[in-house]
């Protein structure tokens, strides 16, 4: 992984925020970077490398513990998932964001209520992060008939509109197109909302990519395009899939201002999502947020990953995302008793809806041909 | 009765009275605002505007999925696809998410969009930009089919598939788009209609076909073997009702259209018929359908291609033994 070269060592105190300026497309100025309160801009610029560095200042400490306990969430959900999964009482095809909290917490916690999010086969992470119910959740993928979708929809087609989180897909890129209509869908009724759609390295290879993302710049559409590039497509590293070693830089051939983030980081993820929702917003069209993330787990359930070398994933799990917000909320000041509440309080909430998700109904054979039509 | 007009005129109304209808309905495709090939969209953005009347790339993958979020999200969207041909680059966003996304939400959401295609043999145009693809539609759980053959259905279907609730594939015939018919009418906007009462042999079609198979029972009713003719209308859902009580008295059908035989839709339509209770026909039910080929652009080979009111004759003929019976398409060769 020679793109880790570009990350500051993390013991430097302070999340870091980096925006890599895309060669040909709209370059963000240093005073747009730390226009937000709470960043200080820019410690040094490498042209070697186009990467910008911020270092934070001053925290709304209330404001951070509620991050925390949301990737606690998280966390918890997908380890109780893969627990229940391992003991065979969920089945399926099972793709966890245990490592990725960071993107999908900070992303979404740079949204509005009314923002749309459309999702992955690995989306448990985003629908959680933008506020789904966790037992109706945990039904779905349970195979209940109390779950979000009857059932029906399983791990890879989660849908909580009431929160926003619209839908999910198991076709790789498939739901790009899918946000782009939703915030054409806000433009035309002038609703002011803002559309994300999360996608993985892998998807930058796909004709529905490269589609949207011109139509999206071609429109000005309000939508924020959040590539989590965790460096593996499937089973295989992205180099093996295509020569482009930074994703974000797809988006510079479409005019779509771009900048890469640490995953690692969820303020540096919120901090990017939050200048391009405010872009979208504004009407001045999509911005693309390159994730730098890691799975630290398989492709999907079962797999043993032996593709990944063991040095890259302890590495990685030193970079894990919920762990280094906590210690950087330590650094802070906040008391490690309160710190081990919140994961505690996390982890008594996901078992309980894990326990209502199990007791509930198993999804009716009878609804087997429902809702095919309307 | 009012002026007759011509089926594309008729979509072009159809589309028309949708959007002064419901604000939520927008116009998505490839030159849209200038009238579109064939001019389905003519006046439309002078009418209402390029907010709601938006030309696309040539992207139809991402232009139909667009519009499946859009319709997620409380829009109602109308996309034209210029050559059903084309409909290939949208198969994922159509088949994978439009039509499963009420099923797979367990009815949270819901897809009402409508997929317009043209397409059939009309115009020497080759193999690329010809095709009868319904096939594949009517294969998809979740998507609605429809298939005007007149221009008063062009508009009335068109503006029933507007306000369904379903993504729904709206298949026009371009050899159609010139024909003139009358837009008024009492039938109901769903099910399918009897177009010719007749009483020694049943024919069902859609589409283009239709007009085929009344010039048939014409032909035929000049020697007194009376047809009872069947517009199907809609392949998705299918309404078989009058084709079964028709075949109920007649004993003989002939199922017709213009797309490939193997696998189409005719082959279901014959499936449900001989199984449905009480229904037992006095000789096999005949097809008519294209060969397993795709259409050459010669005119000699689109001739020899495309199947008529002369193969459906024929298919008559056989059931009333006067010619051999079998699957009649123009050359043998469907496996």
């Amino acid at each position: 992984m020679r793109r880790l070269g570009v990350w500051d060592p993390w013991e430097q105190a302070g999340p870091l925020f980096f925006a890599t300026l895309p060669a040909r497309g709209r370059i963000l100025s240093a005073s747009e970077m730390g226009g937000y309160p709470g960043w200080s801009p820019v410690l040094h610029n490498d042209p070697s490398r186009s990467v910008l560095r911020f270092r934070m200042t001053g925290r709304d400490l209330v404001a951070d513990q509620e991050i925390l306990a949301r990737m606690w969430l998280v966390r918890a959900f997908e380890e109780k998932v893969s627990e229940l999964y391992a003991a065979g009482r969920i089945a399926g095809l099972i793709h966890l964001g245990i490592g990725q909290e960071g993107s999908a917490v900070g992303t979404c916690a740079a949204l509005l209520p009314g923002d749309y999010v459309f999702g992955t086969h690995r989306s448990h992470a985003h629908a959680i992060a933008k506020g789904a119910d966790l037992r109706r959740l945990m039904a779905e993928i349970a195979g209940r008939a109390t779950g979000y979708c009857k059932g029906k929809g399983g791990s890879m087609h989660i849908s909580a509109p009431e929160v926003g989180f619209v839908t999910a897909t198991g076709v790789v890129a498939g739901a790009i197109p899918l946000a782009l209509g939703a915030a054409l869908s806000s433009v035309t009724r002038n609703q002011g909302r803002v559309a994300v759609a999360f996608f993985g390295d892998g998807a930058g290879q796909s004709g529905a990519f490269h589609e949207s993302l011109n139509l999206a710049a071609l429109w000005k559409l309000p939508v924020v395009l959040v590539c989590e590039n965790n460096g593996y497509v499937e089973f295989s590293p992205l180099s093996a899939h295509t020569v482009v070693e930074r994703l974000a830089d797809y988006a510079s051939v479409y005019s779509i201002p771009a900048v890469t983030v640490d995953g690692g980081d969820v303020l540096a993820v919120r901090h990017a999502a939050r200048q391009a929702a405010d872009t979208a917003r504004k009407g001045h069209g999509p911005s693309f947020v390159e994730v730098l993330t890691h799975r630290l787990r398989g492709h999907y359930e079962g797999d043993p990953a032996t593709y990944r070398k063991l040095s890259e994933r302890e590495e990685w799990t030193q970079r894990d995302p919920v762990a280094r917000f906590a210690g950087y909320l330590s650094g802070l000041g906040v008391a490690s008793e309160t710190l081990d509440e919140i994961e505690a309080a996390a982890r008594t909430q996901v078992a309980g809806a894990a326990e209502q998700a199990l007791a509930d109904p198993p999804a009716r054979p009878a609804d087997v041909t429902g809702d095919v039509y309307v | 009765m009012g002026a007759k007009v011509r089926y594309i005129e008729a979509v072009r109304q159809g589309l028309r009275s949708s959007l002064l209808d419901d604000p939520a309905v927008i116009v998505l495709g490839e030159d849209v605002r200038h009238g579109g090939p064939f001019g389905a969209t003519k006046g439309l953005a002078d009418e209402f505007g390029k907010e709601r009347i938006l030309d696309t790339p040539i992207s139809e993958g991402a232009v139909v999925g667009m519009a499946t979020g859009a319709a997620a999200t409380g829009l109602r969207p109308v996309v034209e696809i210029m050559f059903v041909d084309f409909v290939t680059l949208a198969m994922d966003q159509l088949v994978n998410h439009a039509a499963k996304l009420c099923f797979m939400t367990g009815g949270l959401l819901r897809a009402p969009i409508t997929v317009r295609v043209q397409g059939g043999v009309s115009g020497r145009f080759g193999a690329q930009h010809s095709q009868s693809l319904e096939a594949w539609f009517v294969h998809t759980p979740g998507l609605k089919v429809v298939a005007p053959a007149f221009p008063g259905d062009a508009r009335k279907l068109l503006e029933a598939a507007v306000t369904d609730d379903n993504p729904v594939v709206f298949v026009e015939h371009r050899g159609l788009y010139w024909l003139k018919g009358e837009m008024t009418g009492d039938e109901p906007a769903s099910g399918s209609i009897v177009r010719r009462h007749g009483d020694d042999v049943t024919i069902v079609s859609y589409s283009k076909m239709v007009h085929e198979a009344l010039a048939a029972a014409d032909s035929l009713g000049a020697e007194g073997i009376e047809c009872e003719v069947i517009d199907l209308r809609w392949l998705a859902p299918l309404d078989l009702e009058p084709a079964v009580a028709s075949l109920r008295r007649t004993g003989r059908a002939v199922v017709a259209h213009e797309a490939v035989m193997t696998g189409g839709v005719g082959a279901e339509v014959v499936a449900r018929l001989q199984s449905t209770p009480g229904v037992r026909p006095n000789a096999p039910i005949a097809r008519v359908g294209a060969p397993f080929a795709p259409v050459g652009a010669a005119p000699h080979l689109e001739d020899a291609f495309v199947p008529g009111s002369g193969d459906i004759v024929r298919a008559v003929r056989g059931l009333l033994g006067e010619a051999p019976p079998g699957p009649i398409s123009r050359r043998e060769g469907s496996p």
